[in-house]
Parts: structure tokens; C-alpha cells; sequence
């Protein structure tokens, strides 16, 4: 069994990580009734005995003494790390995992990435290498950063770095927050950008959250739960956007919901990893099948359904609509609409009570609408884990290779040259030691040149397809 | 004669377990419809066979199971442990904590050379429990990178460690569409690899076993566990005791052995399907009743036309005019010549079944006698609760049209060089995988022309 560690970054990537405990926590202890430290739970978490600080029972079987998250909370700023603190997740966060400072990075990719990185470097890696020591088998970092900040960027960047220095043979999974476009944050597009590159040189994998889709679904639930046109009820911790059943009782501000969504992406992903199936799913088997050239690692992601109803019986009709709302457009993260873009690989992983069959069955009737790549048409990966999420007898994660991450892209390139044109808040930047001309330039040539192979693939779509002549044997 | 068993990653651990399940349960049942002596003659040798019975309460299997993460393997032993009808012995498995991402080049090149030690030191332990080793069954799935990979690694160090030993490999062929996104390069890989060390390949389709399932069994909701257990029924019809053809009291003392013998006579064609008949849900069993002669037409049939299960078998398939030997381009099309069959029977009055249909020459291929291309062995026990069953192995075209699938695909992939750098990253190189194809194109280049 492998373990994961969580580096956030940054106010959003904080406040997001802190959801993601507490519905990890939460999950863990549906299914975990005895209170016994096994192997699932070790994963994301190390069991302390308090008294003498160091791994109490950390061999599997022993009872929970005091568990403790696998995780690195870096911000510049104290607010948001001081409130987790405070709030009821204090016990599982050690206070030998935290980097803060004081004044944040004023929205500053430079100065998150040159001048704290250059501050920090040495206490973070040595705050990793500890918890890398606590893990018997470390396979992946996951990073929560936002992308148009500056800690979060800046120095969730340069983290990344670090990590592909430090522990090259363990995969990097960034969940990134992209700034919409009316973000108040003026300099986002400069900031987002110059992250990009960082992502597109250092990560396995990255799972791009836009807030105007998460916004977007924590709408609709709204107007489903107050429309009370369904005639049932519906279970509130089976909400996607709920901390119903965890240590924090009702979410309290705007983002918790819209985080919550985050942090069950991230459940849902790990959950194969995590707990026995018929057919497993493990993050590097992710990472294999999702990334056929290098730097087209960008994965669309979505998670269905969004809330259960509290009828016991769900008829299969329910199942093939799961699978077909993971297709739909406002189920995705992020705005795009991967129904009419090309696909270049497609993972779906699947929770609860759900057999190869229905797998199958929902694969042949959707696959017609669906357009992939001429070398790659039967691009599917699939995972079965018997373990549903809380609240819900089954779930669909739905993770696609798919060119319709190029909008995006290219309205970030788009926001970018409107200030760089005219050399806007530039001075800012360049005034950082480290700091030049040329690391803007490339970060735009970077962009537009992962643009340009999204280009490439699209111009296949829809073409005559043509195999390749098999090689010939003399008889 | 002794079989070790070996089962390799998700894939193989399942159907294992599936398979000695099914072995345990049949020699258990009462329903062996022969004579005493002949029952316990047959319990005899399956226990000899698969398990091995020391100074356990119950007996132990002969298996090694291997697997890059601990998930399966656990769930394995715990659930034989707890059937308490069979187990596995405590000290023959080995895992490692991360499995092998899918990825062949991990499974072969870095878990293979590094773990081949302690695996092979459980291979050998097992094999020196055996009073005759009779060879080993090695079960894995071609689409993932433990099975595959590492799976293709063991078979090599095998045949190595045991070179006048028979390796029978139970390949398991992922579904066409996708389980995993480069199960083709996986197979292409594995197949090409399997081809020079092992002495046969015994192919299962899950898409073959998937319609076995909706249509024969009635299975409405159909898991990998029903797939699973009909594998591991058909796999139980061919390995369970058969007296050899010629006449000879006892039950084959070298079954791989014989198999081997019967079925690949040219090492280019080492590929073998398996056909089995009857196929149903045990509920429906009381009320049905079979006939050999009605079995056999089905299971000819079947052969002919290349049907995978008797439902919807293409009944206007006929073999070619009998008589001088035709040049391939002649045979009808759809036709499936073999190369050799064995036909396995058992249960009630098998001894008076006529063969001669199985024994035609146009059938064949004009290379061998048709005595020598066709083997029948026969035991008057049934099994499995079924009162008569047939089951055909048959070394033919049967996986010409998929194999040429998958290696299309492959290659496919493979011209736009898709996933490269995830093998380069671990030591496979284009070369080889150039290497692979031009093995596989000559498997379908003379399976073709047969």
C-alpha cells in the first residue's frame, strides 16, 4: 500500500486542503467502524502516539492513537494556516508541517517563487524529506495551489520544482485553481502564465478547477434542493458540495462548498488506490494511460452524481444517467465541453455497487457521441472500487485527455498579451532579483507552444481515417 | 504428476482463486455419477495434482501468487482461509507495496530483475513439494503491467530454472474496448515475449466469456467474479483427471505433458482456444438433458465455424471438399482449419461416443494424419454437476481475427508514437517494440496461411 502527501499552497490551496481532511476524515470513518489504523487509512494518514510524539502503532492493526495528515501547509500569509489551527482540524495537522510567514506575497508570482523560494528552500525540503521518511511507500505528491496569486503560484511553483529535484521517481499531481476572467486580482494572467510553464515542465498530471464551474454547480444543487420539485428529500451529506458528517457542522463561508468539490475530486481519485476493488485503479496507472506525449498532461475532469436522493432503490436507469451527466457540460470542473472536442484518452473510475456490465453496457451506448483521436479510438480506462463515497451507493469520476482545455489556454494567453502589450504592472515583476524579460517571454512561448500541439491534434478530428500499412512478412 | 500453479497481478490472483475454488468443490460433490473406485481414483489424482496435503486439516494449494501491491493477494488468502474447504500455504506468495502502473517496461524491466529472486526461491519450494513435477500454469491478463510485464519476466526465468519442464500460460485478452488504454502495446509485448519461452499460450477473451455470461448463464448484472468462475469452469473441464486416449486404466500421470504433445506439434503454433459445452446456470441443470451426439454436432460446429459458444453458431460454415489437398486461397472463407484438437469428455456413457466427426481430414491441415491431429481422453466422472460435458481444446484459427486486432491497434498507437516515452522511461525501445511486431506478424502471417 502506497501513501500520498498533500502539499497546499497559498490562502485557496489552504483552504481547500483543509476540506479535503476533514472529508477524508470524515469517509474513513464510514467505513472504518473499529477504530483499527489499516492500510486505507494509512494512505493519507500517520497514527501518533501523542505522549512520545513518534509513530505510535504505525504496523497496521493497532488501534487509532492519533492520527495525523500527510501534508506540508505552506502560506506567506498567517491567516488562513492560524484559522485551520484554531478551528476543530488542529489535532491533525502537526505544527512541525507548517511554513508561514507574515506579509504574503502581494499577488506576485515573482516574489512567491524567487524571493520565498529562495527564503524557504532549505526549510521545505527539510520538511519533506520528514515526512517522506514517515512513508513506507511514498508514490505521489498531490499540490493545491490556485494559479493567480502569488504564494499559491509563486511558490507552489517552485515547490513543484523542488520536488521533481528531491523526489524524482514519486508523481506530482497539481489540482489548480485557474482564475476566471473577471478576477479581481489585476495581474492574475501574468501570474497564471508564468505557473504554466513551471506546469508544464514539472508536473505528471494536472487537473485544471475553474470557480465559475464549481460556482455553477453549487447553483444548481441550490435550485434543486429549493425547487423541491423531485418530491424526496435529499440525503445532505450525499451533497457534493456538503461538510455534512465531518467536524465542521455546516459550511460556513461562501468557498467551503465550492471547495468541497475539490476535495471530493481528490477522494474519488485516490479512493481506488486507497480501497480494494475488483478492478483497481492506482495513481501511476492514472498517469500511464492519461498521458500519451509528455506535456499534454492537462486532465478535464467530473464528478457525478452531485447528490442522492434518499430512495433506497435506484433503478438502473439512474446508473446510465450518472454515466451520462459525467459527459454533460455543467458537470465538468472547468468550462469546456468535452462532448464536442477531441478525446485523446478517457478514465472513468467508478465507486459503490456497479459491475462490469454496467461499465460496459454505458461505454457502447456513449461511445458513438463521442469523438477520439484516429489512434487511440478505443481509449478508455476503467476502474471498479467497491467502496462508494459517503452519502451515495455508487459515483462516477470522469478524467478526460481531451483538446477542450485549448479555450482556456487561450484566453489565459489572450488576458496575458492585453497586459503585457503595454508592459502593465510589469515593473512589479521585474524589480524581483531573478527576475527578467526573458522569463516572461518564455512562459508565453511555452503556452502557445502546448496550444499549438492541442492545434495539431484537433486538425485530426474529423479527418478521413487512414491506418498506417502493417509491416510485411515474407511467407 | 504435480502442477505448480502461478498466479501474476490483479488478473491472475482472481481467477486462481477461482479455479482452485472450482476444483475443490468438484471433487467434493457427490454427483460424480460413476463407481466408487473411479470417484476416488479421480478425487486422487486432482489432489495430487493441485494440492497438497501434508499435515494440514485442509488441503493446501500448490500456487505462488505474486503481485506488485498487497490489495488482491490479501484478499486471496483470506478468502480461501475462510472457505475452509482449501487454502493457500502461508509462505508462498510475494508482493511489494506499489503495483506496476500498467506499464510493461515497469513489470519486465525494474519489478522483474529485481524481485526475480525471491520469487523464484518460492517457485522452487513449491516445485521441490512435488513428488514429480509436472510442470507449471501460469495465469495472468496481458492488458496491465504486473501480469504482463513481470508475468512475461517469471515465465523467461522459468524456462531458464526448468528447461525440461512444460510452461502452459493462461493468457487472459482484455475486452476490445478498453480496459486499459494500452493494453494493446501491453499484449503485443507480452504475446511476442511469451512466444520464446513458453511451450503454449491458452487464451481466454473476456468478451468471449462476457456473452458466455449474459446469454448462457442469464447473468443480469454480470461482475469480473462471474467472468471469473466461468473461466475457472472451463479450465476445470480440461484439467480435471481424463484417462488418455489408448485404452490405459489409470488417469494421465503427466497431463501438461500429454497436452502439450497432442496439441503443438510445430512450435509455431503455439496458441490454443478452449471451447466447452454445456454452458448454464447450475439452477437451470435439473431440467435439462444432453446427448453426446447432439453435444458433439454443436461442439463440431462450433469448431468449424468458429463459434464462441453454442448460441448463434453459423450453421452453413462447411469444411471444404474432402479428398486432395487444397491450397489455402481455395478453403471457403469463415472456415477454421486446426492445426490439432483434443477433446475432452465426461460423465455418462462416454465410452461408447462416436468421434469419427472430429476425425475428418478436412478439418486439418494437410500436414499431419488426422490420427495424429485428433486426441480424445475420456472419464466417466462428471463433472461439476453437469451429467455430460464436453470440453475442446484446439490449436486452430480460432484467435487469428483477434490477434490481428489487437496488433492492428497496436500498431496503430504505435505510428504516432502515443505512450512511447512512458516504455522509454523504463527501458524498452522502439527496436523492441519493432521486434514484437515482426514476432506477431509472423504468428498471423502463418496461422493465415494454414
Amino acid at each position: 500500500m502506497t501513501q500520498s502527501v498533500v502539499v497546499q499552497v497559498g490562502q485557496c490551496g489552504n483552504q481547500v486542503g483543509c476540506r479535503f481532511w476533514d472529508l477524508a476524515l470524515r469517509e474513513h470513518a464510514a467505513v472504518n467502524k473499529k477504530g483499527i489504523y489499516d492500510e486505507a487509512l494509512s494512505s493519507f494518514f500517520r497514527n501518533v502516539d501523542t505522549r512520545s510524539g513518534d509513530n505510535g502503532p504505525g504496523i497496521y492493526k493497532g488501534k487509532i492513537c492519533s492520527l495525523k495528515a500527510r501534508a506540508l501547509l505552506i502560506d506567506m500569509e498567517e491567516g488562513v494556516v492560524n484559522e485551520i489551527l484554531q478551528g476543530p482540524l488542529r489535532d491533525v495537522f502537526d505544527s512541525k508541517q507548517l511554513i508561514t510567514d507574515v506579509s504574503g506575497s502581494g499577488n506576485n508570482w515573482a516574489v512567491g517563487h524567487k524571493i520565498y523560494g529562495c527564503q524557504y528552500r532549505e526549510n521545505i525540503v527539510e520538511k519533506l524529506r520528514k515526512t517522506a521518511e514517515h512513508c513506507d511507500c511514498l508514490q505521489c505528491f498531490f499540490i493545491i495551489h490556485s494559479m493567480g496569486g502569488g504564494t499559491g503560484s509563486g511558490l507552489g511553483t517552485f515547490v513543484l520544482n523542488l520536488l521533481e529535484e528531491e523526489f524524482p521517481e514519486v508523481y506530482r499531481f497539481v489540482t489548480s485553481v485557474y482564475p476566471s476572467g473577471e478576477d479581481d486580482v489585476v495581474t492574475s494572467p501574468y501570474n497564471s502564465v508564468l505557473a504554466m510553464k513551471e506546469l508544464n515542465e514539472h508536473a505528471d498530471c494536472v487537473l485544471p478547477i475553474e470557480n465559475e464551474s464549481l460556482f455553477e454547480i453549487v447553483n444548481k444543487i441550490h435550485q434543486m434542493i429549493n425547487s423541491g420539485k423531485l418530491g424526496s428529500t435529499v440525503k445532505q451529506n450525499s451533497l457534493v458540495t456538503s461538510s455534512a458528517g465531518s467536524a465542521k457542522p455546516v459550511p460556513e463561508k461562501p468557498f467551503d462548498a465550492m471547495n468541497n468539490i475539490v476535495a471530493n475530486l481528490l477522494l474519488n481519485l485516490t479512493s481506488s488506490a486507497r480501497f480494494e476493488g475488483s478492478l483497481n485503479m492506482d495513481l501511476n496507472e492514472i498517469s500511464m494511460n492519461l498521458v500519451p506525449f509528455p506535456r499534454l498532461h492537462y486532465l478535464v475532469s467530473s464528478l457525478t452524481p452531485l447528490y442522492t436522493l434518499a430512495d433506497v432503490n435506484v433503478p438502473s436507469r439512474r446508473l446510465d444517467q450518472m454515466f451520462s451527466d459525467a459527459f454533460s457540460r455543467d458537470h465538468q470542473l472547468i468550462q469546456a465541453d468535452p462532448k464536442h472536442s477531441l478525446y485523446l484518452a478517457c478514465a472513468l473510475l467508478v465507486r459503490g455497487n456497479v459491475q462490469v456490465s454496467d461499465l460496459r453496457r454505458n461505454i457502447e451506448r456513449l461511445k458513438p457521441s463521442l469523438h477520439f483521436v484516429s489512434w487511440n479510438q478505443e481509449g478508455w480506462k476503467t476502474g471498479l472500487c467497491s467502496v462508494p463515497p459517503v452519502g451515495h451507493s455508487h459515483s462516477l469520476l470522469a478524467l478526460a485527455n481531451n483538446t477542450c482545455v485549448k479555450p482556456t489556454f487561450i484566453e489565459l494567453k489572450d488576458r496575458f498579451m492585453k497586459l503585457y502589450k503595454k508592459k502593465a504592472h510589469l515593473h512589479h515583476y521585474l524589480q524581483i532579483d531573478g527576475m527578467e524579460q526573458s522569463c516572461f517571454s518564455e512562459a508565453i512561448s511555452s503556452l502557445t507552444d502546448l496550444i499549438e500541439e492541442y492545434n495539431e491534434l484537433d486538425a485530426t478530428k474529423g479527418g478521413p481515417r487512414i491506418d498506417p500499412s502493417r509491416l510485411k512478412i515474407a511467407v | 504428476m504435480s502442477i505448480v500453479t502461478v498466479q501474476l497481478g490483479q488478473c491472475g490472483n482472481q481467477i486462481g482463486h477461482e479455479v482452485f475454488s472450482a476444483l475443490c468443490s468438484d471433487i467434493r460433490g457427490t454427483h460424480g455419477l460413476c463407481s466408487k473406485n473411479e470417484n476416488q481414483s479421480y478425487q486422487d489424482s486432482c489432489k495430487e495434482r493441485f494440492f497438497c496435503e501434508e499435515e494440514s486439516a485442509v488441503p493446501v494449494a500448490r500456487a505462488v501468487l505474486v503481485d506488485m501491491e498487497p490489495k488482491v493477494i490479501s484478499q486471496a488468502l483470506s478468502m480461501a482461509a475462510s472457505s475452509g474447504l482449501w487454502r493457500y500455504s502461508s509462505h508462498s506468495h510475494f508482493c511489494q507495496k506499489q503495483g506496476s502502473g500498467n506499464n510493461w517496461a515497469n513489470g519486465y524491466c525494474v519489478h522483474g530483475p529485481r524481485h526475480k529472486e525471491a520469487i523464484m526461491e518460492l517457485v522452487q519450494r513449491e516445485a521441490e513439494r512435488c513428488d514429480r513435477l509436472g510442470g507449471f500454469f501460469t495465469i495472468m491478463s496481458m492488458a496491465g503491467g504486473t501480469g504482463s510485464g513481470l508475468g512475461a519476466f517469471v515465465t523467461q526465468c522459468l524456462r531458464d530454472a526448468f528447461p525440461t519442464s512444460f510452461i502452459l500460460n493462461h493468457v487472459i485478452w482484455p475486452y476490445g474496448t478498453g480496459e486499459v488504454i494500452v493494453q494493446n502495446y501491453n499484449s503485443v509485448l507480452t504475446l511476442s515475449h511469451l512466444y520464446h519461452s513458453s511451450d503454449a499460450l491458452l487464451v481466454h477473451e473476456n468478451d468471449v466469456i462476457h456473452k458466455i455470461c449474459a446469454q448462457l448463464m442469464n447473468i443480469k448484472q454480470i461482475s469480473f467474479r462471474d467472468v471469473n468462475q466461468v473461466i475457472a469452469h472451463q479450465l476445470g473441464s480440461v484439467f480435471q483427471p481424463a484417462h488418455p486416449a489408448g485404452g490405459g486404466s489409470g488417469y494421465s500421470r503427466n497431463p501438461l505433458g500429454d497436452l502439450m504433445e497432442t496439441l503443438v506439434p510445430h512450435p509455431e503454433f503455439r496458441m490454443l482456444g478452449l471451447r466447452n459445452i454445456p454452458q448454464m446456470p447450475e439452477s437451470s441443470l435439473p431440467y435439462s438433458t444432453f446427448s453426446w451426439p447432439g453435444l458433439l454436432k454443436h461442439l463440431r460446429q462450433m469448431l468449424i465455424a468458429n463459434a464462441q459458444m453454442e448460441e448463434g453458431i453459423d450453421w452453413q460454415v462447411r469444411p471444404p471438399h474432402p479428398g486432395s489437398s487444397m491450397p489455402s486461397t481455395n478453403k471457403p472463407l469463415h472456415f477454421n482449419t486446426s492445426i490439432a484438437n483434443l477433446l475432452i469428455l465426461r460423465g455418462k456413457d462416454v465410452h461408447g461416443v462416436d468421434l469419427g466427426s472430429f476425425q475428418d481430414p478436412s478439418l486439418y491441415t494437410s500436414w499431419l494424419n488426422p490420427q495424429d491431429a485428433f486426441n480424445a481422453w475420456k472419464t466417466p466422472r462428471a463433472f461439476n454437476k453437469y451429467e455430460k460435458s464436453a470440453a475442446l481444446v484446439s490449436n486452430s484459427q480460432f484467435l487469428l481475427k483477434p490477434l490481428d486486432s489487437i496488433v492492428g491497434k497496436a500498431w496503430n498507437m504505435f505510428a504516432s508514437k502515443a505512450y512511447l516515452h512512458q516504455y522509454t522511461k523504463f527501458g524498452i525501445q522502439e527496436e523492441d517494440f519493432l521486434d514484437c511486431f515482426t514476432t506477431l506478424e509472423q504468428v498471423i502471417s502463418s496461422y493465415t496461411n494454414l
